[in-house]
Order: structure tokens, then C-alpha cells, then sequence
């Protein structure tokens, strides 16, 4: 390549991107060439084991599922902290091992409180 | 004229030869492979449970896959007259394109001259018939690493690619508008979601050994010293464990708990959309299992036995001879690093089978026990004993 | 108009253009796909600058995680599909004046901040030589003590806030309800 400041390692996989959508927009459209089209009121219906569907397919979900997503976030962001962390480890020595300790102590604490409340149950 | 387009030209033959030959290659193997997968599981647990397995396309059944992928093409394409028709048709893509994008940083093995043909493309000149200012082929490289693009932040790189794999699977559910769909979406998003956490906790302990996120790094950190499986055994357990949960395999397969309900989010789909999700699923236990052996079990690097007379405690009451030891490691190190690679993913790929004939499937609130509870803790400790021990054995 | 620039003009388009999509839709799920695609092409304009570490945070937290978050409360939300957002299109004027004012701030900021062209200690080339995770490290871990301490604090309150909400919600043993 040409002398540039650009990231080019990141070209590669620029062109990745572009492979993969084009493999899938390649296969959809020679399907439909072949495949045949001819839906019916029957087949267009939501799947609920050969019985007319009831109702709507929204409902009231437990909020767990919400629980679970916001400590994933909260949890995620610790695990991201921990990968420079980690590559640095051998360089920052003891002092970083403390300093993430009290991190990841502080951290636990809520994890602890989630554990007590219940939070992590599902039954 | 010549002076303005020939570093144009330069430039695009740079491109395809460093970015789009090795990427095509790669993206056409894995679907390839993966389209080949779907063969060795059901003969394999075919022959777990004593039947045969597909037998009837092809000898032995090897053209099974083909088989399907033609049947899949040519199968109706329905979208459900209640969904919403772009999120539906988005899924599938989401699911897809992710996966694919992760294979940019697997190294497969050490840089090759394959064979002999890249120093020989080097200096063809087409037989005389290109002039040298527009012939590409000197810009070949001596050696062909066997990476698309060793990025710095290769495992950062993949966990991002792996968390989108939580879009394809809630926007499916949703768009298909339809209570089975809706439900296994956002029970398979809610499990990948958390086993995300343990995987990546467990990958730390690899990290601070190696001291680098990329993944050719990460390999040669293991080179100079011995295979991070010895050191990290829990750090393994823990992320093979929730790759399976990641991918949505057996037994943390509750997506598609059939019984429970049907298909989970792609009960909608049909035809080439459903084979999406299906080569996303493989695609993704391809990905885990090369991971595992890149960060455990030294990636392409050959096995190598421990020499006896360098094992203090018991080596003297071995039965083996030096010589004996390092006449096999010989020959270990003679098979080619993609051999050893391609091996070490196989084994993964086997035991991820295997274990799908043998366990029965978890309960939701067992499998979420089992994240929150016991897998992150357990990475979490993993991290604090792996940076200790380092830190005192300096 | 060199390569770079190009880049940079093509992420910067695409990341107002689908600013605008993500606010202007009627459908919440829409609106968090074209933000999807907003934080990929800030993750992009990351990778221009060779802040690698920061582009993969940027698609590992904002596009894996937090996005998924709020993808799961719209789920959770169960409104009927003909009524997604029309509540929220009602009351623009408010928003517009919280967004109003924010981009004021900002731009305030902006106006009285000077861009001199002061190089830091860690130019491109030496960011690419030790690698950008390890830039970060070395400065976060020393430099950012404190603050970076004090993030911990943050996402505890984070937690224990979202436990504390939603457990007046959650029946009092055993809700099987859409399990």
C-alpha cells in the first residue's frame, strides 16, 4: 500500500463486511428466482401449533429480563476495564493489582445486594 | 495518462491481493465448513445412538449438505402477513454478517510460502505479455500470513462481534410478531447476554499471561512458554462452558427447546432465511471453538511432549527414553500449523456434538444459576489467583 | 480532498444523517436500529484516528450492550405496535427544549475551549508503536486514578438503583408470569 497514516489493517475487514452482506443479498435474490410464491391466508398466519392464533403476540414479560440486561451492561463495562488492565498487569504491578481489587470490591458489593434481593433468582 | 492511473492500479491490486483474496477465501471455507458441520453432527450423534445417520445423497451421505442448501434455496419464502417486514427481514442479516466479520482476526497457522507458488508468483512476469509497470504479481508477498487482518484488539474484536449476535436474535422474535418467537427471543438474548459476562471474565487470566489482546500475539506468548490450558484450566472450563451457552447449543439449547416452545425465535422463518440462522449458529461454534484453541491450546502450534529427564519428581521413573520423547516431538513438528489448527478446532467441534447426544437440557432458571451464580464468581476469582500468582512469581 | 478526509466526511454524513433517522422515527425498534448504525460509524471515525481500543468499546459496550438494553425494555414496554411513540410525539416541545438547550451547552463549550494544535504525549506514531489498549492502560491506571475508581462507585449506584426499581415490581415470591 502506499505510505498512508490510515489504519489500513482495518481495510481487510472493511472488505469482510462487504463479502458477507453480498454473499447474503446474492443468495436471497438467486432464491427467489427459483423458489415458488404462493402464499395463502393459512400459511401467512403466526405459528401456534395448528390453532387459529389468540390474541396478541405482545404480553407483559417478567421483569427480570430487564434486571438481567442492566447488570449485563454494568458488568460488561467492568469486563472492558479489565482487558487494559490485564495486557498491563506485568508493567503496573502490585499497585494496579489493589487499585483494580477496590474496583472490582466496590463492584461486588452490588453484586452481593443483587444476590441477597433475589435478583439472580429465576424461581 | 499512464503516471496518473498506474498507482491507482497499484493501490486496487494491493487491495485484492492483502484484503479481498484472503477474506474470499476465508468467508467460502467457513461456509463451506460450516455447511459440512451440519453433516459430521448428525452422523455423529447418528452413530452416538447407534443408527446410521444420513446415508442416502452421495457416498456415505457427504452430498447430504448439498442436498439441503439446494432444498432451503428452493423452499417457499414466507413472511407472516402480521410481522413487520423489515425488522423480519433484517434479522437473519444481523445474525449472519456478524459472524462472518468475525473470522477478520483467526490466525490459522505460521506465515507460508505455500508450497513454493508465492515466491514464483513474485516474479512471473505473464509470460512476457504484461508490461512490468501494470504487472501485480511482484506485489505478492514472499510469505502469506494466515490471518485477513491481525488487528491489536483481536479479542476485543471478536467479544464485540459475538455481543451483536443479541440483535439478530431479539429483532427476529420481535419482528415475527408471533408468541413463540417473541418468547424464544428474548429467552435466547437474556442467556446470550449473561454468558457474555463469564466468557469474557475467563479470557482475562489468558490476557495478563500473554500481555496482548491480539490473537497472533496471544499465540506466540505460547510459543516461548507452554500452552495457557495448564495455567488457566478453570479460565478454560469457564469460557468453553459459556461459549456453548453463547452459541445456544446443547445442553443451553432453551431457544430452541422444541418441547417448550417450537423453534423459538425463528419459528417464523422459512427457506434461505432460516439456513441464515443456521450457518450463523455453526459459524458461531466455529469461531468459540477456534478460540479456544488459540487462547488454551496454543492455537497452530504442534503438540510437544515433555522431555523426561526435565521433569524433576517423576521423571526418572519413567519407562520412556529422551531419545524416545524427542523422536515423537520430531515428528509432531513436522505436521503443518494449519494441520495442528484445523485439528485442534475439530476436537472442539466433536466434543460440542458430543455433548449435545449426551446431556439433557437445562431448566431457564438452572441455566441462569449457573451464569450469575457460578460463572462469574468463578471468573472473577480466576482473575484475582491468576494476577497474584504472576505478580509474586514476579 | 485526500483519502482520510474522505473517510472522515463519509462517517460524519452517514452518523448525522442517521441522527436524524433515530429521532424522527415513529417505531422505538427502528429507532434503535438506526442508532445502531450510528455507533458504528463513531466506532469508525475511532478506528480513523487509530484509537482502536476506543472503537471496540465503542461497539463492545454502546452497540453490544447498552443498545441491548434498551432493545429489551421496549420488549418489556408490550405497547400495541399501532401506539409505539405516539405518546412521545405529543410532547416534542419538551424534548426539543432539553435537546435545545444541551446543544447550547455544548456549543458553549466548544466556543470558549481553544483547539490550539498541541501534540500530548501519545501521538499517532507512538500510540501505534506501544498499541492503543496499552496507551489507555498506562494513562487510565496512573494518571486517571482517581476517576477511574470513581466509576465503580457510579455503577453501583447503577445496580443497585435498577434492583431497587424494579423490585416493587416484581410479585412478591415465585411471579411465573412470562417467564
Amino acid at each position: 500500500m502506499p505510505e498512508t497514516h490510515l489504519p489500513t489493517q482495518y481495510l481487510p475487514v472493511l472488505l469482510l463486511l462487504a463479502l458477507a452482506a453480498g454473499f447474503v443479498v446474492i443468495n436471497l435474490v438467486m432464491g427467489s428466482l427459483v423458489r415458488p410464491k404462493r402464499p395463502s391466508a393459512e400459511k401467512l398466519t403466526p405459528y401456534e401449533s395448528g390453532i387459529p392464533p389468540i390474541g396478541q403476540a405482545q404480553r407483559r414479560f417478567n421483569v427480570r429480563f430487564y434486571l438481567v440486561s442492566m447488570l449485563f451492561v454494568l458488568f460488561d463495562i467492568e469486563t472492558v476495564f479489565l482487558y487494559p488492565w490485564a495486557v498491563l498487569l506485568k508493567k503496573l504491578g502490585m499497585f494496579g493489582f489493589v487499585e483494580m481489587a477496590v474496583f472490582i470490591m466496590i463492584l461486588l458489593v452490588g453484586y452481593g445486594y443483587a444476590w441477597k434481593s433475589g435478583a439472580l433468582n429465576w424461581d | 495518462m499512464t503516471d496518473l492511473i498506474q498507482p491507482i492500479f497499484q493501490t486496487a491490486a494491493w487491495v485484492v491481493i492483502y484484503a479481498f483474496v484472503p477474506s474470499f477465501i476465508v468467508m467460502n471455507a467457513v461456509l463451506i465448513a460450516g455447511a459440512f458441520l451440519t453433516y459430521v453432527e448428525r452422523k455423529v450423534i447418528g452413530h452416538i445412538q447407534q443408527r446410521p445417520g444420513p446415508n442416502r445423497v452421495g457416498p456415505l451421505g457427504l452430498l447430504q449438505p448439498l442436498a439441503d442448501g439446494i432444498k432451503l434455496l428452493t423452499k417457499e419464502d414466507i413472511i407472516p402477513a402480521q410481522a413487520d417486514r423489515f425488522v423480519f427481514v433484517i434479522a437473519p442479516f444481523l445474525s449472519l454478517v456478524p459472524v462472518i466479520m468475525a473470522y477478520a482476526v483467526i490466525p490459522w497457522g505460521e506465515p507460508t510460502t505455500l508450497m513454493g507458488v508465492l515466491p514464483w508468483l513474485r516474479v512471473f512476469d505473464g509470460w512476457g505479455y504484461i508490461p512490468a509497470a501494470w504487472n501485480p504479481f511482484p506485489l505478492v508477498p514472499e510469505k502469506a500470513t494466515l490471518v485477513i487482518s491481525n488487528l491489536n484488539i483481536g479479542v476485543l474484536y471478536i467479544l464485540g462481534m459475538s455481543g451483536l449476535s443479541a440483535y439478530g436474535i431479539i429483532l427476529a422474535g420481535w419482528g415475527s410478531n408471533s408468541k413463540y418467537a417473541l418468547l424464544g427471543g428474548l429467552r435466547s438474548a437474556a442467556q446470550v447476554i449473561s454468558y457474555e459476562i463469564a466468557m469474557g471474565l475467563a479470557i482475562v487470566g489468558t490476557l495478563m499471561l500473554a500481555g496482548s489482546l491480539s490473537l497472533v500475539d496471544i499465540v506466540r506468548a505460547q510459543e516461548s512458554s507452554f500452552w495457557y490450558v495448564l495455567a488457566q484450566p478453570l479460565g478454560f472450563l469457564i469460557f468453553f462452558i459459556s461459549g456453548i451457552a453463547e452459541t445456544n447449543r446443547a445442553p443451553f439449547d432453551l431457544p430452541e427447546a422444541e418441547s417448550e416452545i417450537v423453534a423459538g425465535f425463528h419459528t417464523e422463518y422459512s427457506g434461505m432465511r432460516f439456513a441464515f440462522f443456521f450457518m450463523a449458529e455453526y459459524g458461531a461454534m466455529v469461531i468459540i471453538s477456534a478460540m479456544a484453541s488459540i487462547l488454551y491450546l496454543g492455537g497452530w502450534l504442534p503438540l510437544q511432549l515433555p522431555i523426561p529427564s526435565a521433569l524433576p519428581a517423576i521423571g526418572s521413573t519413567l519407562a520412556v527414553t529422551d531419545g524416545a520423547v524427542r523422536a515423537v516431538n520430531g515428528a509432531l513438528m513436522a505436521v503443518p500449523p494449519i494441520v495442528w489448527m484445523l485439528s485442534k478446532i475439530g476436537f472442539f467441534l466433536f466434543v460440542y456434538i458430543w455433548l449435545r447426544a449426551t446431556f439433557p437440557r437445562l431448566r431457564y432458571d438452572q441455566l441462569m444459576h449457573l451464569g450469575w451464580k457460578v460463572m462469574l464468581p468463578l471468573g472473577l476469582a480466576n482473575i484475582f489467583v491468576t494476577g497474584l500468582v504472576i505478580l509474586v512469581k514476579g | 480532498m485526500n483519502l482520510d478526509q474522505a473517510f472522515f466526511l463519509y462517517f460524519a454524513a452517514m452518523i448525522v444523517v442517521f441522527s436524524i433517522v433515530t429521532i424522527t422515527r415513529k417505531n422505538p425498534v427502528y429507532a434503535v436500529m438506526a442508532l445502531l448504525v450510528v455507533f458504528f460509524h463513531v466506532a469508525g471515525l475511532y478506528v480513523l484516528l487509530n484509537a482502536e481500543f476506543i472503537a471496540a468499546l465503542q461497539v463492545v459496550v454502546y452497540a453490544g450492550a447498552i443498545l441491548v438494553l434498551y432493545l429489551f425494555v421496549l420488549m418489556l414496554l408490550s405497547v400495541p405496535r399501532e401506539a409505539l411513540g405516539a405518546a412521545a410525539h405529543r410532547r416534542w416541545p419538551v424534548y426539543a427544549l432539553v435537546g435545545g438547550a444541551t446543544t447550547f451547552e455544548i456549543a458553549l463549550l466548544l466556543a470558549r475551549s481553544k483547539f490550539a494544535p498541541r501534540p500530548g504525549p501519545y501521538p499517532p506514531d507512538v500510540v501505534r508503536e506501544m498499541g492503543s489498549t496499552q496507551a489507555i492502560g498506562t494513562v487510565l491506571f496512573t494518571e486517571f486514578l482517581y476517576p477511574f475508581e470513581v466509576i465503580s462507585l457510579v455503577l453501583l449506584v447503577a445496580m443497585i438503583g435498577a434492583i431497587v426499581l424494579t423490585k416493587k415490581w416484581t410479585p412478591a415470591q415465585g411471579g411465573e408470569e412470562g417467564r
